[in-house]
C-alpha cells in the first residue's frame, strides 16, 4: 500500500509541468527525497512511536490513514469555498473562519430546540433530520451573512485586494466579539445523528462511523460542487471568469450576479464545514481563527483559486496532521506542529504559489 | 529638511518627551509606555508595507519569539522553559540573534510571494508560532513563562523604562527613514513598485525582500524585548491570532503608508483600550471594555471604507484642504480618491522621496 502523502508530493509537480523527472530542480528533488524518507520511516522504522511501524501495526496505519482522509474531507469543504471566492474575485475572505463559527452556533441552537434539550444531548435523541436541518440552516445563515458582507463592503472596491482583506479582517474581529457576547465562551457542539454514531472494526481496530459519515458528506459536497462548476451554465461562467474576467464582461454577462452567487456559495461551504466541524470537534471562541488557519494552509499548499488545489492541499495537510503525531517518537509528539510548517516550507520551496496556483 | 513632516515628527517627539511632566505615573507607566512599545512593533509593519509592498502579519510573532527567548535565557527557578539563568544583557543579544535568524529564514521562504499571498503566508507563520510555543513545552507550553525581570538599570524605574522606549522608537524611526534614502531602500521601493523591471535591471528581488523582512523582524524583536521587560511574563495566548491582528489594526488606524502612523495608531488604540468605559454615554449603550473588539473592528472598518490612509491620511487631507493644492500634498488626495480598479495596496504609495 503506498503512502498517499508521498505519492501526491512526488506526482504533483511532474503532472503540473508535464515534464519528465529530468527537468526537476534541486528543490523538487529535495521535496521528493523528504517525502520518500517520511514514507520509509512510517513503513519500517517508526518503532517506539505511538502508532508503531506500519509493517508491524497495519491496523494503526489504516486508522491513521482514515483519520487523515476524513479530516481532509472536512478541510476540503471549508477550503473549497475560500478558494472559489478567491479564484473568481481575487478576494481573500478573512471572514471565512467567522462564517464557519457562526454557522456552527446557529446549528447548535437549532438542534437544541429541535430535540428540546439544551444540554446533555445524546446521539440517540438526534434523528437524521435533527442534524441535516441545522446543517442546512447554519450554512444558509452563513451564506446570507457572506452575501451581506459582499454586497455592502466588498462589491465597490473590487480589485483592491489588500483593502478587502483588511475589511474582512475587521468584520471577523467584530463577528468574533459579537458571537462571544451572544453565545458565550464555553465550547459547544452539534451532536451527530444517532444513526451514524457507532463503531466498526477494521484490521483489529475500532473506528467511529461518524468520521466516515463526515467524509461521505464531504464527498457529496465535492461532487455537487464539481457538477455545478462543470455542468451548469453558471459554473461555466465562473470558470471563464477565473480565467479572464474582462472577456466575460465583454461578452455581455452580468458578472455582478455571478460574483454574488459565488460569494454566497463560498460562505455556504464555510457554513457546511462549520456544522460538520462542530459535530466533529465542537465550537468555541477561537475556532474561527483555527479554521481560517486551516483554510489558509490548504490554499497555500494547493494554490489559491484552484479547486483541484483544494483537494490536493486538503489531502496533504490532512495526512500531515494525522501522521505527524502518530509516527513521531512518543516523547516528541508535541513537535507535530513543526510538520505543518515543514509541509508549507517544502511546497513553497518547490512552487511559491502552491501546487496548482498561478502568480497573482 | 524643513518639511512639514519633520515638523510634525519633532512636535510628536516633544510631546513624548515632555509627557511625564503632565501625565500621572499610571498614565506614563501603563498607557504611554505600552503605546510606544506597540508603536515600535507596528512601525515594522508600516516599514515593510510602505517601502517593500509587503503586508506582514508575522511581526507580532517576532515580538513573541524575542520575548520567549528572553524568558528561556534569563528565567531561573519557578519559571517554565529552559531556565538558563543568563545575564539579562546576554539574554537580549541571544533573543535578538534568534529573532533575526528566524526572520531571515521565514523571509527567504516568503520572499518569492507578494501581495495578498504574502499576507496569508505571514498570518500562517504567526498562528503556527502560537501553536509551536503552546505545544512545545520545552520552551513554554500554554502556561507561558512568568517572573522575568528587566536588568537592574530599569527594574523598578518606570520613567527610565519609558524613556528607553521613546529613545529606541526615535532611533528606529530615524533608521527607517534614512534606510528609505539608502541604495538598499531605493532598490526596495523599486521592488515594491515593479518587481519585474527591477529583476530585469539585475536586482535580486527576493533578496531585497528578505533583507527588509529580516530588518523588520529584528526591530520587532527589540519591541519584544521591551515588551517582556515591561510585562514580566509571556504566554502563547499573547501572540495568538487576536494580538497579531491587533498590531495590524494599530498600523491601519494610524495609516499603513506612513511611518509616523504606527505610533499615532498605537496611542489611539491603547488610550481607547484603557479609557473607553469613561466616555460619556458609553455604558448606557452597552459599550464596555468587554466589547472593545467590536469597537476596534468598527473603527478599522470605517477607516478602510472611508480613508484607507488611516489617521495620518485624514490629517494630511485636512492640511491639504486648508492650504489648497499648492500645499504639495496632492499625492495623498490622488491616492485616496482613486476609487477605480487600481488596487489601493500600499504599493501605489509614494514615500520618502516625494516629501522632501
Amino acid at each position: 500500500m503506498t503512502e498517499p502523502v508521498v505519492e501526491a508530493r512526488v506526482s504533483a509537480p511532474a503532472s503540473l509541468t508535464r515534464n519528465s523527472w529530468r527537468s526537476w530542480n534541486a528543490a523538487t528533488w529535495a521535496a521528493v527525497v523528504v517525502g520518500a524518507l517520511a514514507a520509509l520511516w512510517v513503513l519500517v522504522f517508526a518503532r517506539g512511536t505511538s502508532a508503531g511501524a506500519a509493517i508491524d501495526e497495519p491496523g494503526e496505519f489504516i486508522v491513521t490513514l482514515l483519520d487523515g482522509l476524513t479530516f481532509a474531507g472536512l478541510l476540503f469543504v471549508v477550503a473549497s469555498g475560500f478558494t472559489l471566492v478567491f479564484g473568481l474575485m481575487r478576494t481573500v475572505s478573512m471572514v471565512h473562519g467567522s462564517l464557519f463559527l457562526l454557522s456552527a452556533y446557529v446549528a447548535i441552537e437549532l438542534q437544541q430546540s429541535m430535540v428540546d434539550k439544551s444540554r446533555n444531548i445524546e446521539p440517540r435523541d438526534v434523528g437524521l433530520l435533527a442534524w441535516v436541518l441545522p446543517l442546512l440552516l447554519g450554512a444558509f445563515v452563513a451564506a446570507l451573512a457572506g452575501i451581506a458582507i459582499h454586497q455592502f463592503l466588498l462589491r465597490w472596491n473590487q480589485g483592491q485586494d489588500l483593502r478587502q482583506a483588511l475589511i474582512t479582517i475587521a468584520v471577523s474581529v467584530i463577528l468574533a466579539d459579537q458571537m462571544l457576547a451572544h453565545f458565550g465562551g464555553l465550547a459547544k457542539r452539534v451532536v451527530w445523528p444517532g444513526a451514524v454514531t457507532h463503531f466498526f472494526e477494521i484490521a483489529g481496530e475500532r473506528y467511529a462511523t461518524s468520521r466516515l459519515f463526515m467524509l461521505a458528506v464531504a464527498v457529496v459536497v465535492g461532487v455537487l460542487l464539481w457538477l455545478w462548476l462543470n455542468h451548469t451554465r453558471m459554473g461555466i461562467v465562473i470558470r471563464a471568469g477565473v480565467d479572464d474576467q474582462a472577456m466575460v464582461r465583454a461578452l455581455g454577462i452580468n458578472i455582478g450576479i455571478v460574483f454574488a452567487v459565488t460569494f454566497f456559495v463560498g460562505a455556504f461551504l464555510a457554513g457546511l464545514g462549520g456544522v460538520m466541524g462542530a459535530s466533529f470537534a465542537g465550537a468555541a471562541p477561537g475556532t474561527d481563527g483555527q479554521w481560517l488557519l486551516n483554510s489558509l494552509i490548504v490554499v497555500i499548499v494547493g494554490g489559491l483559486g484552484s479547486i483541484r488545489g483544494a483537494v490536493a492541499g486538503s489531502l496533504l495537510y490532512g495526512m500531515v496532521l494525522a501522521f505527524a503525531p502518530a509516527y513521531l517518537p512518543t516523547q516528541y509528539t508535541f513537535y507535530a506542529i513543526i510538520f505543518t510548517f515543514a509541509l508549507l516550507a517544502v511546497v513553497l520551496a518547490v512552487r511559491p504559489y502552491g501546487l496548482f496556483g498561478k502568480p497573482t | 529638511m524643513r518639511s512639514p513632516r519633520n515638523a510634525v515628527a519633532a512636535a510628536a517627539l516633544a510631546v513624548f518627551v515632555l509627557m511625564p511632566i503632565v501625565g500621572s505615573d499610571f498614565f506614563i507607566a501603563f498607557v504611554m509606555t505600552r503605546a510606544v512599545m506597540l508603536g515600535l512593533a507596528a512601525s515594522t509593519i508600516v516599514f515593510l508595507s510602505s517601502y517593500g509592498g509587503m503586508a506582514s502579519l508575522a511581526q507580532f510573532l517576532f515580538v513573541g519569539v524575542a520575548g520567549f527567548m528572553i524568558g528561556n535565557a534569563v528565567g531561573e527557578g519557578g519559571t517554565k522553559g529552559l531556565k538558563l539563568g543568563w545575564n539579562p544583557w546576554v539574554g537580549v543579544l541571544f533573543a535578538l540573534a534568534v529573532t533575526a535568524v528566524l526572520a531571515l529564514g521565514l523571509g527567504a521562504l516568503a520572499s518569492r510571494t507578494s501581495g495578498i499571498y504574502f499576507l496569508m503566508l505571514t498570518l500562517t507563520y504567526a498562528v503556527i508560532g502560537y501553536y509551536f510555543f503552546g505545544q512545545v513545552t520545552t520552551f513554554s507550553g500554554f502556561g507561558g513563562i512568568t517572573g522575568i525581570e528587566p536588568p537592574a538599570l530599569f527594574h523598578g524605574h518606570p520613567l527610565r523604562f519609558y524613556y528607553l522606549c521613546v529613545t529606541l522608537s526615535l532611533v528606529v524611526y530615524a533608521v527607517f527613514r534614512s534606510l528609505a534614502r539608502s541604495p538598499f531602500g531605493l532598490a526596495l521601493q523599486g521592488v515594491r513598485d515593479d518587481p519585474v523591471r527591477m529583476a530585469s535591471l539585475g536586482f535580486n528581488v527576493a533578496l531585497q525582500r528578505t533583507i527588509a523582512f529580516t530588518i523588520a523582524g529584528f526591530v520587532a524583536g527589540i519591541a519584544g524585548v521591551l515588551n517582556i521587560w515591561w510585562n514580566g511574563q509571556i504566554d502563547p495566548t499573547s501572540i495568538s491570532i487576536g494580538p497579531t491582528i491587533d498590531l495590524l489594526i494599530v498600523a491601519v488606524i494610524g495609516g499603513i503608508a506612513h511611518l509616523e502612523g504606527a505610533w499615532l495608531g498605537a496611542i489611539v488604540f491603547v488610550v481607547a483600550n484603557n479609557y473607553m468605559r469613561d466616555l460619556p454615554l458609553a455604558s448606557t449603550i452597552g459599550l464596555t471594555e468587554a466589547r472593545f473588539n467590536t469597537v476596534v473592528g468598527l473603527i478599522v472598518l470605517l477607516i478602510m471604507v472611508l480613508s484607507p490612509d488611516g489617521l495620518v491620511g485624514v490629517i494630511l487631507r485636512i492640511r491639504s484642504g486648508v492650504s489648497g493644492p499648492a500645499g504639495g500634498r496632492s499625492r495623498t488626495r490622488a491616492h485616496v480618491d482613486s476609487g477605480g480598479p487600481t488596487p489601493i495596496t500600499v504599493s501605489t504609495q509614494l514615500t520618502e522621496g516625494s516629501t522632501k
